[in-house]
């Protein structure tokens, strides 16, 4: 009787962890295939609707990028925080919080039309995030509370906000009791790049964080210490590298990019701050970074895959009605995969006698 | 409404709760930290729902959800305890899939509402005593028994536990498939008694409140009972004063179990709280 067991290889492998994202995203379409199947639909047909046709015209592309963008952003920072050993998961709360900072002035000056209404959103925006982000820090650094849970249950906090705000104080006089804030003034949006698509200039934003994230983590002095503090807490003491510093500065950029991407999005598709201002971003953008190996080029490989399973679930509801939650399941389904795929960066599967 | 409702109404919003964090409770207990509750609950909610829509008896309906829920809680375990994969990034990766396929199979049931179970005793149905007997049991069990004390000492020190010759892997392995059973029943309450007609999300955030309750209480039992009450009473006493025609926000009621968390996190000493010292970590027996 032979079975199946794990065994530590000597040294890491390293093209395992390269390897590893390309079999999550394979045994997610596998997986994904045998679904469809069940589900009595030919997977060929599925795939196709979820794949290809997003990306066969001019407006899919600009969608896609469109999409990708915020959770490219959002996959950054969390990264950045990472180095130092930080978990932000709440970037789903800043995201939200940042577009809700963005909203105030939008509403206040978007009818002088000042042409320095966007950057102020941008500022605006950007310090939201931070500002949600400081609260973590703050309790992390001073009464060293697990940053993780507080994260989480400030998302639900932000999302409570919103709701109060959508439904009250920011809520459009003019839109029949919807949940949602006036349609911004076109100062306090971004251009698109054409009549025919929805992608704008924020997308340079997003194409300058990703060298941006590159120069911070791997060749500044403030991400080395992050990495020595977040591998080894230790020796960073040692070396006198302020370990409260280093918190502060992963949960502020963190937040400040979670922001800036909530900004990015209601002054751009949306052009409002509706209660639906995000379809999950914020978590999304956690995968996104594991896809990505926590580098910024992967990181921005894998935004574009989430991207497109954004896309793929809302093209399968409009042409197969299938419902959107199978976004979801196969966000949720290529996490799971990549976790368990990382396990063959150390370790082996042998058969071995009983 | 008279003070009755309010005590009955505060007991059934608690149930759900009382669930979910007893069940991630003993998980945690062991060290084993479960972000995905929401998921599991969302998980065991549409089990329910179908087989109460398939006209299933209540009691097949709850082991339905038990069931599938820790076939959830199974796929976190295989990952983070086998494989090795980070906890936090399991339970988050748990509560997406959940909270997905639960949206997928509920799909079939959107305006579907079935018939609530029907009340024992003082107006309340059996769930409302079952989760309280459920959380009596949990503390006999996790301080006057010997499995409960092992459950401990892993938390404490599995290298510890494991060199005693305890198999460390394989009791998580139980305490983690539990948690998720209690978080199925959880959802299958919400299903069947609370809200008995299909929502898409209807847990609405009760698996992270159920998370923070167990923070919340110090990782003990009767106080998550105590917590869930508070939780409940503060949510349910929000709607009577909006029915007094009080003007205060929903969402800043809803806003409070959250923010009590963190105050509770941020107020404590890490020691009061009694945190196991393991948590979170991945153990290999290997070394």
């Amino acid at each position: 009787m032979k079975r199946l067991v794990l065994e530590r290889r000597a040294a890491p492998l390293a093209w395992m962890r390269l390897g590893a994202p390309l079999l999550a995203v394979a045994l997610t379409l596998l997986a994904a295939g045998l679904l469809v199947r069940l589900l009595g639909r030919d997977p060929w047909e599925t795939f196709t609707i979820f794949f290809v046709t997003p990306l066969s015209t001019l407006y899919g592309l600009s969608e896609w990028l469109l999409r990708a963008s915020p959770l490219i952003l959002i996959g950054l920072g969390f990264t950045v925080a990472l180095r130092a050993n930080v978990w932000n998961i709440g970037a789903e709360g800043m995201f939200v919080v940042g577009a809700v900072a963005a909203t105030v002035p939008a509403l206040a000056f978007g009818d002088d039309h000042p042409v320095w209404l966007l950057p102020l959103m941008m500022l605006a925006g950007t310090l939201g995030g931070m500002a949600w982000a400081a609260i973590p820090a703050f309790l992390k650094t001073r009464a060293n509370v697990n940053e993780i849970l507080v994260t989480l249950m400030m998302n639900y906090v932000a999302g409570l906000l919103l709701s109060y705000l959508v439904n009250g104080p920011l809520r459009d006089p003019a839109g029949f009791n919807y949940p949602q804030s006036a349609p911004f003034d076109a100062s306090a949006q971004f251009a698109p790049f054409g009549d025919a698509v929805r992608l704008n200039g924020s997308i340079l934003i997003t194409l300058a964080a990703l060298p941006l994230t590159w120069l911070l983590l791997e060749r500044s002095f403030l991400g080395y210490r992050m990495t020595v503090s977040g591998a080894a807490p230790a020796a960073a003491r040692y070396a006198g590298f302020g370990q409260a510093g280093l918190v502060w500065a992963g949960l502020l950029i963190s937040g400040g990019a979670s922001g800036l991407a909530g900004m990015m999005e209601v002054a751009g598709p949306l052009g409002q701050l509706p209660l639906s201002v995000s379809p999950g971003y914020g978590f999304a953008a956690i995968i996104v970074a594991f896809v990505g190996r926590l580098k910024p080029l992967g990181i921005g490989l894998g935004g574009l895959l989430l991207s497109l399973l954004y896309l793929g679930g809302e093209a399968a509801q409009m042409s197969l009605g299938l419902p959107t939650a199978m976004t979801r399941i196969f966000q949720g389904a290529l996490l799971f995969f990549l976790l368990g795929a990382d396990i063959l960066i150390t370790h082996r599967l042998r058969w071995r006698d009983r | 409404m008279s003070d009755f409702t309010l005590v009955g109404g505060t007991m059934a919003a608690a149930t759900p709760l009382i669930f979910a964090a007893t069940g991630e409770l003993v998980g945690e207990k062991a060290g084993v930290i479960n972000l995905g509750i929401e998921g599991m609950m969302l998980v065991g909610a549409v089990a329910a729902f179908a087989a109460g829509a398939a006209g299933w008896p209540a009691v097949l309906a709850l082991a339905a959800a038990a069931l599938a829920a820790a076939l959830m809680a199974l796929l976190f375990a295989g990952l983070s305890l086998s494989l090795g994969a980070n906890q936090y990034a399991a339970g988050l990766g748990l509560g997406i899939l959940g909270s997905g396929v639960s949206a997928f199979i509920g799909h079939a049931y959107a305006g579907v509402s079935l018939t609530p179970i029907a009340p024992v005793l003082f107006g309340l149905d059996p769930l409302v005593y079952l989760a309280l007997l459920l959380a009596g049991g949990v503390t006999w069990f996790l301080s006057r028994t010997k499995a409960g004390l092992v459950v401990r000492a892993i938390g404490e020190s599995p290298r510890a536990a494991h060199d005693i010759g305890y198999p460390v892997i394989a009791i998580r392995y139980g305490v983690t498939l539990f948690g998720g059973a209690m978080a199925g029943l959880g959802g299958a309450y919400l299903a069947l008694c609370y809200t008995p007609l299909w929502i898409e999300d209807m847990t609405a955030g009760r698996g992270t409140i159920a998370l923070a309750l167990v923070v919340f209480s110090a990782w003990k039992p009767w106080r998550v009972v105590v917590g869930a009450w508070l939780f409940g009473g503060v949510a349910l006493s929000g709607l009577f004063a909006q029915g007094l025609g009080v003007a205060l926000p929903s969402e800043l009621l809803s806003a409070l179990p959250y923010v009590a968390t963190i105050l509770v996190l941020a107020l404590a000493r890490t020691r009061a709280l009694e945190v196991p010292a393991s948590l979170g970590q991945t153990f290999r027996a290997e070394g």
